[in-house]
């Protein structure tokens, strides 16, 4: 392992030195290093790519499957298919960070697909940076899928603070009967960044729902682009929150859609986008915080960073 | 002690908002500003507090020219505002708000503590967001504590009875009489409440921007005393 990977792996995950339990490091399109436990085991695809992630039933643990492109002119694509059985609870971090000192770009696009069997519990966590000075494009492009089984639970928590020139995130899910989906992404951009997510849900399950929460800052030249589409098949409850602020010259584009093709489907959609309320800021102001340390207070809190 | 020295305070929107006012406010003393709506008492507050500048006359903080300060800086050397609005926050905790008034780290007995004093029981609020999904009265209540916290010497509260549940009034004026034992600090409470004004130990009339009493409870009450409708919380002056 560099160096650059130790840098990067302190930010996206709680790494200290040593990942205990079940893990796979991937550092510029290889998988360096990694170790199964007594209910995760970890085998490498043979067609392409990637690795299986076998989670018992037993499985009540943390797993950790980060990836680091630690140079310019990588170009990473990763499939990697976690396979959750019945009754499980896990937490998956996973989470990526690209970093280029030169003038040529690098990118990792992970496609993650996510198998959960009934009554199995899920927490992913993907934490996103860029670093390193060069000039070259940062990018990083993932693909999620997600079937979740009956009464089974997923909750991905997603978060992409700096350094990531170009994102394109693209999240489908498909929920049998009374499975949970609890989604909360936060992005920030700035300089002349450029983020897209997109979201597609198919609630085909009675008594299914999603929570599907989306926050995002677009400051100085950059764009954001949401879009999302919550379909509500059966009886089902959908939540959509997408809330934006703006800063400088931040563009941000909001296309959320709820189709509900059952009477008994319940579905919501909040939206707000505007810069920071002044009395916000003013208010941080009386408790002595300057005007700076106030307007990155809002944003942090904002974004859960 | 907070002095204000002839403010005269014209915004855009409209001219004349405080006209002349001077008032001297002291530690250890709790003031009370009440009058009719539209009078400039929010105005005095927000002055006070620097978000307005006052067009002409002078704020003097323990003798040093505050007229032109900012908000932060005011902030910094003791003054505390509670807002008639509260303001609502995605994603800042009732904890994170209260850690940032204090200026330092708050165990939950600490929390307990000052959330106590507004009627909040902290272990069901600390890790609430500070948003729409309280109530106005809840968001009030943490407003008000937000001013209990902080280190400040000169605490202003505008209209905090407002939105207030009976019983948490009541423990708000259990803590307004246990600031007032405080020698070192000076309360500043615009408020049409006689339960709010019978703690008092000095009251300013504004009315039209100008202060048209001000004296001992004693001495002013008795003028208020004779209008007002009455309210759970005592009787409304104004």
């Amino acid at each position: 392992m560099n160096s650059i990977t130790e840098e990067i792996l302190k930010e996206i995950t709680d790494w200290d030195g040593i990942f205990s339990g079940a893990y796979s490091l991937r550092e510029n399109g290889e998988c360096i290093s990694f170790q199964n436990s007594d209910n995760i085991r970890i085998v490498k695809k043979e067609d392409k790519s990637g690795i299986d992630i076998y989670i018992s039933s037993a499985a009540k643990e943390t797993v950790y499957i980060p990836a680091c492109v630690t140079k310019s002119a990588v170009e990473d694509v990763v499939y990697n298919d976690f396979h959750v059985q019945s009754g499980a609870d896990v937490v998956i971090v996973a989470g990526c960070g690209v970093h280029t000192d030169a003038e040529e770009g690098s990118a990792h696009n992970g496609i993650h697909r996510f198998f959960l069997e009934k009554d199995s519990r899920v927490v992913y966590k993907e934490k996103h940076v860029g670093i390193g000075n060069g000039a070259g494009k940062r990018v990083i492009d993932p693909v999620t899928y997600a079937e979740l089984e009956e009464n089974s639970v997923l909750e991905m928590e997603t978060l992409q603070l700096h350094g990531v020139d170009r994102t394109t995130r693209d999240t489908k899910a498909v929920l049998g009967r009374g499975a949970k989906l609890k989604i909360h992404e936060s992005i920030l951009t700035d300089k002349d960044q450029s983020a897209s997510t997109k979201f597609l849900v198919d609630l085909n399950g009675d008594d299914s729902s999603v929570d599907l929460v989306s926050r995002s800052v677009a400051k100085d030249d950059s764009v954001q682009e949401y879009s999302s589409v919550i379909n509500g098949n059966v009886r089902c409850t959908g939540h959509s929150e997408c809330d934006a602020i703006l800063a400088g010259n931040g563009r941000v584009n909001a296309s959320p859609a709820l189709n509900a093709a059952c009477i008994d489907a319940s579905l919501i959609h909040e939206a707000a986008i505007g810069k920071i309320a002044g009395e916000q800021i003013i208010k941080l102001m009386t408790l002595g915080l300057t005007e700076e340390e106030a307007e990155e207070k809002i944003i942090a809190g904002f974004l859960g960073a | 002690m907070l002095s204000l020295r002839d403010i005269k305070l014209d915004l855009e929107t409209k001219e004349n908002l405080l006209n002349g006012v001077s008032l001297d406010i002291m530690p250890g003393k709790l003031t009370v500003i009440t009058g009719p709506n539209g009078g400039g008492k929010t105005s005095l507050a927000k002055l006070i507090a620097g978000l307005y500048v006052p067009t002409s006359g002078q704020i003097l903080l323990d003798g040093e020219d505050i007229s032109h300060m900012s908000v932060t800086d005011r902030a910094k050397r003791g003054i505390a505002y509670a807002f008639q609005q509260p303001v609502a926050f995605k994603g800042i905790t009732v904890r994170n708000l209260m850690e940032m008034a204090s200026g330092t780290e708050m165990h939950e007995s600490a929390l307990c503590r000052i959330l106590d004093r507004v009627g909040l029981c902290a272990r069901e609020y600390m890790d609430r967001d500070m948003d729409s999904r309280l109530s106005g009265g809840e968001m009030k209540r943490i407003e008000i504590a937000t001013v209990l916290a902080r280190p400040a010497k000169y605490l202003l509260f505008d209209e905090p009875e407002a939105g207030i549940d009976l019983w948490s009034f009541s423990s708000l004026i259990s803590a307004f009489e246990d600031l007032k034992k405080d020698e070192d600090r000076a309360l500043l409470i615009i408020s049409h409440q006689e339960r709010i004004l019978n703690i008092a130990d000095n009251v300013a009339v504004i009315r039209e921007g100008v202060i048209t009493q001000y004296g001992t409870k004693d001495e002013v009450l008795p003028n208020l005393m004779q209008g007002g409708g009455c309210s759970p919380k005592g009787k409304e002056m104004y």
